[in-house]
């Protein structure tokens, strides 16, 4: 009696620790959760409920616009993560090899990261302009047109990419930090059994610095499965008119290029008031978040065995 | 998992949806304290530009004499996803405006803004001093849940040194004749000086403002379903569209106006004479005379098809639109003051004046006090044209105009469209997709 009184006590302390974090998850993560289910089976106009079944599901199988939302943002997972990853990587591994200006070096890298999104890809879309462009226009005069980034449907994805590879400090910063972590007695071992610069990497390097790759990758993928300002701002300042009343612009410019997954959901909560519908794509994108983080953290081994 | 914490989802989620559905409460003419108890109300608006707000608390200072016990508190920069998350939380401001009569659809069915007719048949305002354009994108339905606050028009802008003494077309075949006269190509066959861009990727060249205007294109049938394929009308607008397009080379349009800067740029390029006509709204007078004094211009109606001589004069019309949120506190201060502001002569020819914008009642538009440049007449003489058109209202907003443009743009100009009938008949099946998704 007086061991199960004990327990309920200890239960009951536990759980007072860590309700500040059970009334977050529950208000800020499971009740939405569950409220975006609910609504996902009613027409819901912010102002009307109407129970429609699954209609709004069945409709995903049909809506032509979010096969393509969903095709662009698999693209840019596939194309964009392991390009940043790689990209950052390579570049603090440049900067751990600079013995003087490296400082400096390392904040004019991080320093596109630091400018808010939207006035980057305002002034990316300007500079890579074909017109007015300076970046264009100095390789015109030198012989070689570039393309019309975002204009042209077959180019706006991997403009993106570059506007994003630009924009690389994050993933940079926190993969110098691991590489200048990594033991330099190990390195010095291998030198001296005769492992040349690449076996090092392959051998000490990337082993040592995985979690944080993996890190990289999964807030990667999560951060492109939700990809929608640089990809919205990016195609209404490359279309040049303006977006007011009178005027409308349809969403992923040129031809669907640039649509994403989460600017099909906006597109129908908030432009087209379904917000029923809406919430059916919420619940796709949660389910292949996870879905994408699970089978990154099984690749990286980060379940299980350690303990 | 074991049943509980299922049971607490679902009470949950039980409850948020009855708290969606409760949320604010209809009110009625009579409702809240009356029109002559001091109070004070909270109106959101969309403008935010310091010369804007000023032209907007300009035009009410005549509603505090006349009203001295209402207290207006005007709160600027908001747009429809802040005015519609405030009615729903149930906490709305007495009177909302917004910039998008794409909405009207949406705002009327749902009852988000409350149907003004009960106060308009108590006060016995004639509907008759707004035209019949306006009067329709301000209901949906028959439920007339917004009033006009000044519009926009769209007429056909032409640089005269350009023109080189030609007088402004009055028909479709006489502007294609004369862009192609008056467009001036570089050695290599780019455009130098464009007589008249069909491309809808030209600023204001979308489709509602030359479709429907100048090819009485009808977007949607009795049924309130797409008409596309069915109405000849667009099929005549598209193949024009297309010709004029083909005789440039559309890698030369693109490249054209891919290279040009920002519609509200000093490098437009109509304010840089490299477009000889163009169609614009009204409020490119103001900027002409900001950033372009030196360039002498004209305006006239846009051009109609051959077949439609007799509507010349028309054009598209839009604008902004205000109305009393369900759930207002203080309804019949609010309807004074919405009465008020898109009634009276006074109110609205000082903020047009303010703005640059059209009057958006037939006597404002004849007030003398009217401050416009000489070439703001067409756009006065355009909005009161009973040929003047606009588009109509649907539960899902603008929907229909943004998919029938992306068609234009991305699938009719590149060529991409084999079957121009078999294209329109896709586009019509998506957007009563989309309009039966919303329960249109």
């Amino acid at each position: 009696m007086t061991a199960s009184r004990a327990r309920r006590r200890h239960r009951l302390r536990v759980l007072a620790f860590m309700s500040p974090w059970l009334i977050g998850f529950a208000l800020f993560f499971a009740y939405p959760l569950a409220a975006t289910v609910y609504f996902s089976f009613y027409r819901y106009n912010l102002f009307q409920l109407t129970p429609i079944g699954l209609t709004n599901y069945r409709f995903l199988f049909h809506d032509p616009y979010a096969w393509q939302a969903i095709k662009n943002t698999m693209w840019l997972v596939i194309v964009m993560v392991p390009l940043r990853v790689l990209f950052g990587l390579g570049l603090a591994q440049l900067l751990t090899r600079i013995k003087r200006g490296g400082n400096l070096l390392r904040a004019v890298f991080y320093l596109p990261f630091l400018i808010p999104p939207v006035a980057a890809t305002v002034a990316f879309v300007f500079v890579v302009n074909p017109g007015t462009g300076p970046i264009n226009n100095l390789f015109a005069k030198v012989g070689i047109h570039l393309p019309d980034w975002f204009n042209d449907p077959t180019w706006t994805k991997p403009g993106l990419t570059l506007l994003a590879l630009w924009g690389i400090g994050d993933v940079m910063i926190i993969l110098l930090a691991s590489l200048l972590d990594v033991p330099k007695s190990l390195y010095e071992a291998a030198a001296i059994d005769g492992a040349n610069a690449w076996q090092q990497f392959r051998r000490i390097t990337l082993p040592t610095i995985s979690p944080v790759l993996m890190f990289s990758a999964v807030t990667g993928v999560i951060q492109t499965l939700q990809y929608f300002t640089q990809a919205m701002v990016a195609a209404n300042a490359s279309q040049g008119n303006a977006d007011q009343a009178g005027t409308t612009t349809a969403p992923g410019y040129p031809d669907g290029a640039s649509l994403t997954f989460p600017q099909t959901l906006y597109n129908e909560g908030f432009q087209q008031f379904n917000m029923g519908y809406a919430c059916v794509l919420a619940l796709v994108l949660f389910v292949v978040a996870m879905f994408f983080t699970l089978i990154l953290l099984r690749q990286f081994h980060a379940f299980g065995d350690d303990d | 998992m074991s049943p509980r914490p299922w049971r607490l989802i679902t009470a949950l989620a039980i409850t948020a949806a009855a708290t969606a559905c409760t949320a604010g409460n209809q009110t009625t003419t009579d409702s809240g304290p009356k029109a002559e108890a001091p109070q004070t109300i909270e109106v959101w608006h969309g403008w935010s530009a310091p010369h804007e707000v000023k032209a907007f608390e300009d035009a009410i200072a005549g509603f505090h004499k006349l009203h001295p016990n209402i207290t207006v508190k005007l709160v600027k920069g908001q747009d429809d996803t802040k005015i519609l998350n405030a009615i729903r939380s149930g906490t709305p401001p007495d009177v909302v405006s917004s910039f998008s009569t794409n909405n009207v659809g949406q705002f009327c069915s749902s009852g988000a803004l409350q149907n003004l007719t009960p106060y308009l048949e108590k006060d016995k305002v004639n509907l008759s001093i707004f035209p019949k354009a306006v009067q329709d994108y301000t209901q949906y339905k028959g439920n007339r849940c917004t009033l006009p606050l000044l519009a926009d028009d769209y007429a056909l802008y032409s640089n005269k040194a350009l023109m080189k003494g030609n007088p402004p077309p009055k028909t479709i075949s006489e502007l294609t004749a004369l862009a192609k006269k008056l467009t001036v190509r570089n050695p290599d066959g780019t455009i130098k000086v464009a007589g008249f861009l069909p491309s809808v990727t030209y600023y204001e060249h979308v489709p509602e403002h030359i479709a429907t205007t100048s090819f009485g294109g009808q977007y949607l049938n009795p049924q309130g379903r797409a008409n596309f394929a069915t109405d000849p009308a667009f099929t005549k607008y598209l193949q024009w569209e297309k010709s004029l397009l083909d005789w440039y080379g559309y890698d030369n349009v693109k490249k054209f106006v891919h290279s040009m800067g920002q519609e509200f740029e000093a490098s437009n390029p109509f304010e840089k004479g490299k477009v000889a006509m163009g169609i614009d709204g009204e409020w490119r007078t103001k900027f002409m005379e900001e950033e372009a004094p030196k360039v002498q211009y004209d305006t006239s109606p846009v051009p109609v098809n051959d077949d439609r001589q007799n509507t010349y004069g028309g054009g598209f019309v839009t604008g902004t639109i205000i109305g009393i949120p369900r759930g207002a506190k203080h309804a019949q201060a609010s309807w004074e003051f919405v009465k008020y502001l898109t009634t009276n002569t006074d109110a609205l020819v000082t903020f047009a004046n303010g703005l640059g914008n059209v009057p958006s009642t037939i006597p404002a538009l004849a007030s003398p006090n009217l401050k416009l440049p000489p070439q703001f007449k067409t756009f006065l003489d355009v909005f009161k044209n009973p040929n003047s058109t606009t588009i109509p209202s649907t539960i899902n907003g603008g929907d229909f105009v943004v998919k029938f443009q992306s068609f234009v743009q991305d699938q009719w100009e590149p060529g991409k469209v084999p079957d121009l009938q078999k294209g329109l008949q896709g586009l019509d099946k998506k957007v009563n997709d989309s309009l039966q998704l919303a329960g249109g």
